[in-house]
């Protein structure tokens, strides 16, 4: 076993995990964050996305040590201060953008990296940013629009309803 | 204006706020104190002779708990089938049966040998890469025709074939079908493939099973679409526990369509273990494991034929199917290909003769059951197909043909033995043509072709039975339990109500829409109102949610109950205004007396009720709660005519969707944000399945899709923006809401829409190949065009 | 996956020496190679990750006008920051599987792991590259050889890729739609003294240059010059996605494609 620290959702984290401990396991097991879920093995759903050191990154796809001394938020950090939601966590109410909710923590970690590199994306650069997300339930359609909400867009006259 | 409440608004959904936050509570989420964690070591064989399971290595790994085997689930009963099928002369399908852990044989690649309990996940893993299997390897049969051969490799030694039923639908009708072909002007054969799926909810099963040595009290958590279904077939069937001591709680579900409604052995493993250890015991499905014991989809293989006369009526319809089982009956499957995919062959159509003919095939792979739609998607694919290609064989417009032969007066009694309610497939094609804007199609196809691409336009109408299903109807059919739904509504005393429903919400938004109704009916806010779900503990027994019966099953039982408790908390207002009670009026929360200004308010009413001081002791008992049971008089039919608009590369074979548009009939709506939102999912399903999503084995019975490296999802990039519209409304005659269910909506109506499309664009492109198989991929588009 | 220990060196030298030990294997971003220890298909006893060598990370030009690209820097990095030197190798980096797992692949791991269907590779070879290692400098006609196989020793380590910049390049990639890896792609770059087209994702051995289509387009640097040229799909991959001669049949598409967006 080895001994990792981070800081996770701006509090100091520490625990003892053996090589092969994904950091997803280490967030969900050791820190009791369940909210990361983990929906494939193959490092394509991404369920799983939190970021570190402000990078979106696939959590079942990163060893915990790796994230030794790293700067984790995950989606439990993302709501306002106040326990508000934020404005992407917002939109997605708003727009209907989840259905059964296991992928929705990976795909608002997601539009929260895209919005952070491109505050005005287009539609096709939402679909394509979100190659890595994968979601059964809405087809897609009202996430792409809630993103685009959250981003400060005029959705209504995107797509019928 | 959008209503701000009630039936009929957008309400937001209160769940989201959890799901958003990180906050939700799904089976994995669950740790038990002291909990150890099972592998299943699983068959890499497709068919085989199972010689020997050696644990001796594996036992002293370290963290290793207890091993099982076959050998321990022997006295243990087999895992159940719902459903019994009766075949064509009479006699009742072969059943085998279905063992929690392999023993004797193993029969499909993925089915559990073993089961090691460890301390931890991993040493489980470890340990049992130390159990020596000893396996001799026999044929598989993976292809259904080859299957019911004479001389095949049987995957149950103690059946006769690996043919599980014959079934003929209607039987009856047969010889008047066959004669009405010899008669036709014209005939339309079509031969085709349903797809095998995969049902893919995001959030791979998993059971965490415990038990209390000082009560005798089992407890399951289970990722669930039905937990009191899950609580009965494994309580009774496979492990002996009567109900009150087995506690199932399916908590926050990731997603199911279908695949979740069966009952697993790694549930009744869970189970059984957390006794047999004295631990809890939880097992959590990778995805590659989801890919080798969920049990898939569809999977049919079609020969359709119809019959038509010279003015192009539709005059007799008959069908040749195979249906692929698997290797073992799970839950609902014998129902699927027969109850849920004959009775539906009508269509929109009146086609006055139909036979079904249904081949149910065992085969060495992983079981197959219902995905959403289930059946109907099967038929509407096929048919749909059918009436495309006749129209193209007449020269005639399908959208044409398909109004010539609509059905048009309702109720209708089908050939089929289902009588639709209500419809009006006239209104949904004339919304359809509209929001499609066919009248702009030629000028779109214009732009395709300057860029070098080829577009095409596809239709079709699609009809659903679901609001699943009157008991002593399935009962006839073949059904082993009641498809009734139940609610039981608290009112507390203050006013607020606790609503325990049977009905279980895993993406569809029971928690919001259900308050609606009650909101509705009694006239105070949704958040007055609260539902509860998900734990046989606290809700009376009830069916759960697949074939798109929540709201239209157990939504009616919530009204019905909640019905009850008006008709009570009136007799309490009565005696508080002093007035006679059939002089009550409900309304925005209050009681009043007809004429008068005199009232009470709900809230005086329901305290009333819990502290009796001013109160009809001798007429009536105090409390406010009711239960109901809604058992529905008929299946609902929901109807709609969906458009696809698809371009098609030439030179790579590669079809994008640009358009799709749906005009659906589901009678009454009361939340059409999330009416929309399921429209939307299954859209994306049904495209999925037509453009990319595929189950494919080798001859060996090696999954070659096992993960989703291999097994195409769709994601945001390969769908566009729908086009949805819920306007056409003809309420359901029999069910107090007049709903009629639209969560498998999109997944039936959208093949056949999507196929018809790209077959348009290839003919547009000089190449008309008559019909080509889903998935269509870039590779058989190019292999079609090339052909 | 098996249980292993991890190394973290902070410099190559260090690396070299942790990847000495018995059944160590080095890893870069891990996102070929985590996967495939979840699947128990390697069994290594130390993970040596090279995530932490500072001296591997970035971008550079040398003196010859190479990019000059440190083994340890993702994809994300490459995609923003050789946009203006090299547009068709930030294009490929910038669409290599997703957001996030650009965000940790290297250029390293994927040119030392040569996937059949990786990206990276199409451009290395098409760019005549130089794969630098912390033994010497491999030319990358000599360094893929086969599927999965490269010129690498055991316990070599790729730290650095040099592109010389094409006077013109591109890209063209189809996508094979589960994995979104290639399921054909063709890198097409155009020297003063020659043109070079690299295909990945169709061959059963892997990354290699199409001559046939370099000799055409060296005369001809034009759509047409290789619209009527016809590849054998014999050697091609024939799977579930298409068949070999699917594949040969995009390998000629692509590469016409490529062409036509920059002539």
């Amino acid at each position: 076993m080895t001994q990792v620290k981070m800081t996770v959702n701006g509090k100091a984290a520490s625990g003892d995990v053996e090589g092969r401990t994904l950091l997803a396991s280490f967030l969900r097991e050791d820190l009791g964050l369940t909210g990361t879920h983990i929906g494939c093995d193959t490092s394509q759903c991404g369920a799983c996305v939190v970021h570190v050191n402000g990078e979106a990154v696939k959590a079942c796809t990163m060893l915990a040590i790796e994230a030794d001394g790293a700067d984790v938020k995950t989606i439990e950090s993302v709501a306002n201060a106040d326990g508000s939601l934020n404005v992407i966590q917002q939109a997605f109410q708003d727009h209907h953008g989840l259905q059964c909710g296991f992928c929705t923590p990976g795909m608002v970690m997601s539009a929260s990296a895209l919005l952070k590199d491109n505050p005005k994306p287009t539609e096709a650069e939402v679909r394509h940013y979100l190659d890595g997300n994968i979601c059964r339930c809405t087809g897609y359609h009202n996430i792409v629009k809630a993103i685009m909400a959250a981003s400060g867009q005029d959705v209504s006259a995107l797509a019928a309803e | 204006m959008p209503k701000d409440g009630g039936i009929g608004a957008s309400s937001k959904r209160r769940e989201d706020i959890r799901f958003l936050t990180g906050e939700g509570n799904y089976t994995d989420d669950i740790n038990l104190r002291g909990q150890a964690y099972v592998f299943f070591l699983r068959s890499d064989i497709a068919h085989g002779v199972l010689n020997s399971v050696d644990t001796s290595a594996a036992e002293s790994m370290p963290g290793v708990v207890k091993i099982f085997t076959g050998a321990d689930f022997e006295a243990v009963g087999s895992i159940p089938c719902g459903w019994q099928v009766t075949d064509k002369h009479g006699e009742v399908m072969q059943e085998p049966r279905h063992p929690v852990l392999a023993h004797g044989k193993v029969r499909h690649v993925g089915e559990p040998i073993a089961a090691v309990v460890a301390e931890s996940l991993a040493e489980a893993r470890d340990a049992a890469e130390a159990i020596v299997v000893d396996i001799t390897d026999l044929p598989a049969v993976i292809n259904m025709k080859d299957a019911v051969k004479e001389g095949a490799p049987k995957v149950h030694d103690d059946l006769t074939s690996n043919l599980c039923y014959d079934w003929g639908f209607v039987e009856e009708n047969k010889g008047a079908v066959d004669k009405a072909f010899e008669e036709a002007h014209h005939v339309t054969t079509l031969e085709l493939v349903n797809n095998r799926l995969v049902a893919n909810p995001m959030e791979p099963r998993v059971a965490v099973g415990d038990y209390a040595r000082g009560t005798g009290d089992h407890t399951l958590y289970t990722t669930s679409q039905n937990p009191h279904v899950i609580r009965l077939l494994m309580g009774a069937f496979v492990l002996g526990i009567p109900e009150h001591k087995l506690r199932v709680v399916a908590p926050d579900v990731g997603g199911g369509f279908g695949t979740k409604i069966f009952h697993y052995q790694e549930e009744a493993f869970c189970t059984f273990a957390a006794k047999a250890c004295n631990r809890p015991v939880k097992w959590t499905s990778s995805r590659s494991e989801a890919f080798m014991s969920d049990a898939h989809g569809r999977d049919h293989v079609t020969k359709i034929q119809m019959a038509l006369d010279k003015d192009n009526n539709f005059t007799a319809l008959r069908t040749d199917t195979y249906a692929n089982m698997g290797a073992y009956l799970s839950t609902f499957a014998p129902s699927v290909p027969t109850w849920l995919h004959g009775t539906l062959m009508a269509g929109n159509y009146k086609t006055p003769l139909i036979y079904v003919n249904v081949k149910a095939v065992f085969t060495n792979t992983v079981p197959v059951d219902a995905y959403r739609g289930a059946g109907r998607p099967e038929a509407t694919y096929q048919l749909e197909r059918l009436v495309d290609k006749c129209a193209h064989e007449l020269g005639v417009d399908p959208i044409a043909l398909r109004r010539q032969n609509f059905i048009m007066e309702f109720p209708y009694a089908t050939p089929v033995a289902v009588e639709y309610d209500t419809g009006d497939y006239v209104a949904t094609m004339d919304k359809l043509e509209e929001i499609a804007d066919i009248a702009g199609f030629a000028a779109r196809r214009k732009e395709s072709e300057a860029k070098g691409k080829l577009r095409g336009f596809g239709v079709n109408c699609y009809i659903e039975a679901c609001g699943i299903a009157p008991s002593n109807l399935v009962g006839q059919l073949g059904a082993r339990a009641g498809l009734y739904e139940s609610a039981t509504v608290r009112v507390n005393a203050t006013g607020g109500l606790v609503v325990m429903t049977g009905s279980h919400s895993h993406g569809q938004g029971h928690e919001t829409a259900f308050p609606q109704v009650i909101a509705e009916m009694i006239g105070i806010p949704e958040h007055m109102i609260e539902i509860v779900h998900g734990d046989t503990a606290n809700s009376p027994m009830g069916m759960g949610t697949y074939g798109s019966r929540s709201l239209a099953v157990g939504g009616s039982a919530m009204v019905r109950a909640t019905e009850k408790i008006i008709a009570k908390a009136k007799k309490i207002a009565s005696h508080l205004l002093e007035a006679s009670e059939g002089d009550i009026e409900l309304k925005d929360g209050a009681f009043t007396v007809a004429g008068t200004d005199k009232s009470v308010a709900w809230g005086d009413v329901t305290l009333a009720a819990y502290v009796p001081h001013n109160y009809p002791l001798e007429d009536i008992e105090p409390g406010l709660e009711e239960t109901a049971f809604y058992d529905p008089s008929n299946f609902t039919y929901p109807s709609g005519a969906y458009a696809c608009e698809v371009e098609l590369d030439p030179e790579t074979g590669q079809v994008t969707i640009e358009r799709f548009s749906a005009a659906d009939d589901f009678g009454n709506i009361v939340n059409p944000m999330i009416v929309t939102g399921q429209v939307h999912g299954g859209l994306a399903q049904g495209i999925g399945q037509a453009l990319m999503e595929n189950c494919s084995y080798d001859s060996d019975g090696q999954l070659l899709s096992a993960s989703y490296m291999d097994y195409a999802m769709p994601r945001a990039s390969d769908l566009p923006f729908y086009t949805v519209d819920h306007s056409c409304q003809t309420p359901c005659t029999h069910n107090p809401l007049g709903v009629k269910g639209c969560g498998e909506a999109g997944a039936i109506g959208s093949p056949p829409a999507v196929v018809n499309a790209v077959l348009d664009a290839m003919r547009s492109g000089g190449k008309d190949v008559g019909h080509i198989d889903m998935p269509v991929t870039p590779a058989r588009v190019w292999a079609a065009m090339n052909s | 996956m098996y249980n292993f220990d991890v190394e973290k060196p902070t410099s190559i030298a260090d690396a070299v020496k942790a990847l000495g030990r018995d059944e160590a294997q080095p890893m870069s971003g891990g996102q070929t190679l985590i996967p495939t220890l979840k699947a128990r298909l390697a069994m290594p006893s130390v993970l040596v990750s090279l995530k932490g060598i500072d001296e591997m990370q970035g971008v550079c030009t040398d003196d010859d006008g190479r990019v000059c690209i440190g083994g340890g820097t993702v994809h994300a990095a490459v995609a923003r920051e050789v946009k203006d030197q090299y547009p068709a190798l930030a294009g490929l980096a910038a669409r290599i599987g997703d957001p996030a797992v650009r965000n940790r692949g290297t250029i390293g791991g994927s040119v030392a792991n040569n996937d059949p269907s990786a990206c990276y590779p199409a451009a290395v070879l098409a760019s005549a590259a130089t794969v630098v290692t912390n033994k010497r400098e491999i030319a990358a006609d000599d360094y893929f050889l086969g599927m999965f196989a490269t010129a690498l020793e055991e316990g070599e380590i790729v730290t650095e890729v040099k592109f010389p910049v094409p006077e013109k390049a591109h890209y063209e990639k189809f996508i094979q739609p589960a994995s979104r890896f290639p399921l054909v792609a063709v890198f097409v770059a155009k020297f003063s003294d020659g043109v070079r087209v690299a295909v990945t994702g169709a061959s059963e051995n892997g990354v290699f240059r199409w001559t046939e289509a370099e000799e055409a387009l060296s005369s001809n640097f034009s759509a047409d010059a290789v619209a009527g040229l016809k590849i054998d799909g014999s050697s091609m991959i024939s799977d579930l996605h298409g068949s070999g001669d699917y594949r040969a049949h995009l390998t000629g598409i692509m590469t016409k494609r490529a062409v036509a967006a920059i002539s």
